[in-house]
């Protein structure tokens, strides 16, 4: 019988399985790097109503977080500040500037500014700033420096797996209550040790079942 | 080889073929036009088939509110034919593997075609748990893949043990019925006429050419496959078994389940392949190679498995009353006098009743007898499953909560349906393929044993592909 098929078809087989392994890891492989926040999410930077420097107010002003979201250690929500909270200080500071031309109408017409909001979570994730302050997690931690930052960007996944990581081991990411706002706070030798004991003291034990935040 | 009373008794096939002729009678099959009758049943089934799917498609759309499910009763027929797709498939592997390794020559005739049977149960089987998941469009999730939430299948979960075992189980009896196949596939290629056939065929042989090394690798690779296959007939349905058995719901938290459900997988697979073989037998006139010998001993095993099963039942009633536990007593003995008593005796009667029968020689040799007793045993052992599922669930712990359950359209069209496919599948395979090992039945042969003396040596060599 004549031959129909030439020697290299001999290899077929393995370069089919061989092709199937590789298309099967690809495309797992796409969708766990493409699909995960980590890819798609970091680095969302929206454009706000309002032009706002957080490194000029947190970082070389050196406004405390706080005076802003002031509910952040009480609430789960870290609030937006109203127009209000602005003004405090610009109705003397550069009361005239361009700049600043919509937080002002939006002070005369008492309608709030729509700020964007950069980090989200799904609704179905629960989640109390108050309670990551109080066991002593700094807004670094989540937020990145800030303080740096010309424009609010997110600098972390906020993936489930990501909160886990640190729900899992909690303790590098622990600092005394009075460096929570220190953007550049690194932890000395003795620091190490308080967060070991805060764990200890604290009953630190942060939830990794599932109904810990999908409530 | 064999034994000296193999020459004594009657042989295992009849009219004593030359090698020739067997590869010419079973090669036909393939390769002559089909008969009329079997585009009329494909284009039955696959109308059958194409209900299923339609089924499916509308529960895709509107979800699992349009199966009879309610509030106590969560898994209805989905999981019970489910259940019933994948014991019927357990007769293959038994055949293939270990009446192979059991050295059980009869097992040639039938093995090829019960093997394909087990994949295309085990394919309808995998439908409903694929379907019954609700969002069929995540049913990746089945699967540990890496992903951004650190989400694993949970591994104590007796339902993702059922992925692993049944998808094993898929595909080491796919490469059993493959590798089985190869020397077949081989001879049809040598008699391919056609270009398109020359062709295919030689991609499905690849490259077989029956030499002495290929025989000996080919032998290995079987016994091998047939030693992991082994543990498989065994571990398939036990697994299937702990979905119930470890839950706590009364009728369905007991030790016994694993052998219970691989004696009633075994007993509904052989009920199987005894439906087609008498089919396959009449339809192409091979009554010479599934001789009454072969479907004797069938029934001897569905005897044997049919008495395990009668022995669960009355054990599990046994332990019922021994264990003292009210919730326990009670499931079993609403099994037999509550809403579900007409599908209980169903049960009794077709799986332990009816098979009593074959302890007469006489009706065991009976073509029409054992026919219809395979049909009902499958009936028997459907009905098996839907009493173990539905009634547990529909009256459990809390009276307050009980419900009846029954079916809507939806769910009969999709079991009606997977038979449909179970059937067309099966029918490309007799149309398409060896339905009969060749290259084994030759081996079965007395021409085969190097101690035989005929006086006829014109035959070919036992092992000859060709």
């Amino acid at each position: 019988m004549a031959q129909i098929f030439p020697a290299w078809t001999n290899r077929l087989p393995l370069m089919v399985i061989a092709v199937l392994l590789i298309i099967a890891s690809s495309v797992a492989g796409f969708f766990w790097y493409y699909g995960s926040p980590r890819y798609t999410d970091v680095g969302y930077r929206p454009k706000q109503p309002q032009p706002y420097s957080h490194k000029l107010h947190a970082g070389d002003l050196g406004i405390d977080c706080r005076y802003c979201h002031s509910d952040v250690e009480k609430s789960p929500n870290a609030n937006i500040p109203p127009t209000q909270t602005c003004m405090n200080c610009h109705t003397l500071i550069k009361a005239d500037s361009d700049k600043l031309l919509a937080v002002r109408s939006s002070w005369a017409n008492k309608t709030p500014l729509e700020w964007v909001r950069v980090h989200e979570l799904p609704d179905y994730a629960y989640f109390d700033h108050s309670v990551h302050l109080s066991a002593g997690v700094g807004c670094v931690s989540c937020h990145g420096n800030v303080a740096e930052m010309e424009e609010v960007t997110q600098m972390e996944p906020l993936s489930m797996s990501w909160c886990l990581d640190c729900h899992r081991n909690p303790e590098p990411n622990l600092r005394p209550a009075d460096q929570i706002t220190n953007m550049t706070w690194v932890p000395s030798e003795e620091d190490k040790i308080k967060a070991h004991q805060m764990m200890l003291t604290k009953k630190i034990d942060p939830p990794v079942d599932c109904s810990g935040c999908h409530r | 080889m064999s034994s000296s009373t193999e020459h004594i008794e009657e042989p295992l096939i009849k009219g004593n073929p030359s090698f020739g002729k067997i590869t010419s009678v079973i090669s036909r099959i393939s390769e002559k036009k089909a008969p009329r009758m079997w585009y009329v049943a494909i284009s039955i089934t696959s109308s059958l088939a194409a209900l299923m799917f339609v089924s499916i498609g509308y529960l895709v759309w509107e979800g699992v509110g349009i199966w009879g499910l309610n509030n106590p009763v969560g898994w209805g027929w989905a999981i019970i034919n489910f259940v019933f797709w994948v014991g019927i498939g357990h007769a293959g592997t038994l055949i293939s593997a270990i009446l192979f390794l059991l050295r059980q020559k009869w097992r040639t005739s039938i093995n090829r075609f019960a093997e394909a049977m087990t994949l295309f149960a085990v394919m309808c089987a995998l439908v409903f748990p694929g379907i019954h998941v609700g969002r069929i469009w995540i049913a990746y999730y089945m699967f540990p893949l890496p992903n951004q939430m650190d989400m694993w299948p949970n591994f104590r979960s007796p339902l993702l043990w059922d992925v692993f075992a049944v998808g094993t189980y898929f595909t080491v009896s796919l490469m059993f019925w493959y590798v089985g196949l190869i020397p077949d596939l081989a001879t049809l290629r040598d008699r391919a006429t056609t270009k398109l056939r020359k062709f295919v065929l030689g991609i499905l042989a690849v490259g077989w050419h029956g030499g002495n090394r290929q025989w000996k690798h080919y032998e290995l690779a079987y016994l091998i496959l047939a030693g992991i296959s082994t543990p498989l007939v065994l571990s398939v349905h036990s697994v299937v078994s702990t979905d119930f058995a470890v839950s706590i719901v009364p009728g369905w938290h007991t030790t016994i389940f694993p052998p219970y459900f691989v004696a009633g997988a075994i007993f509904s697979g052989f009920a199987m392949v005894m439906t087609l073989s008498i089919i396959v037998r009449k339809l192409f006139a091979l009554e010479d190679y599934i001789t009454l010998r072969h479907l004797e001993r069938i029934n001897k095993i569905m005897l044997l498995t049919g008495m395990m099963v009668g022995y669960a039942y009355s054990i599990e009633f046994f332990i019922a009353w021994y264990s003292g536990n009210i919730y326990e007593a009670f499931t079993f003995i609403n099994r037999a006098t509550g809403p579900y008593a007409w599908g209980y005796w169903i049960m009794i009667t077709c799986n332990v009743v009816v098979p009593q029968m074959f302890w007469f020689k006489k009706l065991r040799n009976s073509i029409p007898v054992m026919f219809v007793i395979s049909i009902l045993i499958n009936v028997g052992m459907w009905f098996e499953r839907f009493v173990i599922v539905v009634s547990s669930l529909a009256n459990d712990f809390l009276p307050a909560a009980w419900d009846y359950y029954s079916p809507t359209f939806w769910d009969i069209s999709t079991f009606v349906g997977s038979f449909g496919l179970f059937l067309t599948l099966f029918l490309l395979f007799i149309r398409f393929a060896p339905i009969i090992a060749m290259s084994e039945v030759k081996g079965v042969l007395p021409e085969a044993d190097p101690h035989h003396h005929a006086q006829d040596h014109d035959h070919k060599e036992p092992n000859d592909g060709h």
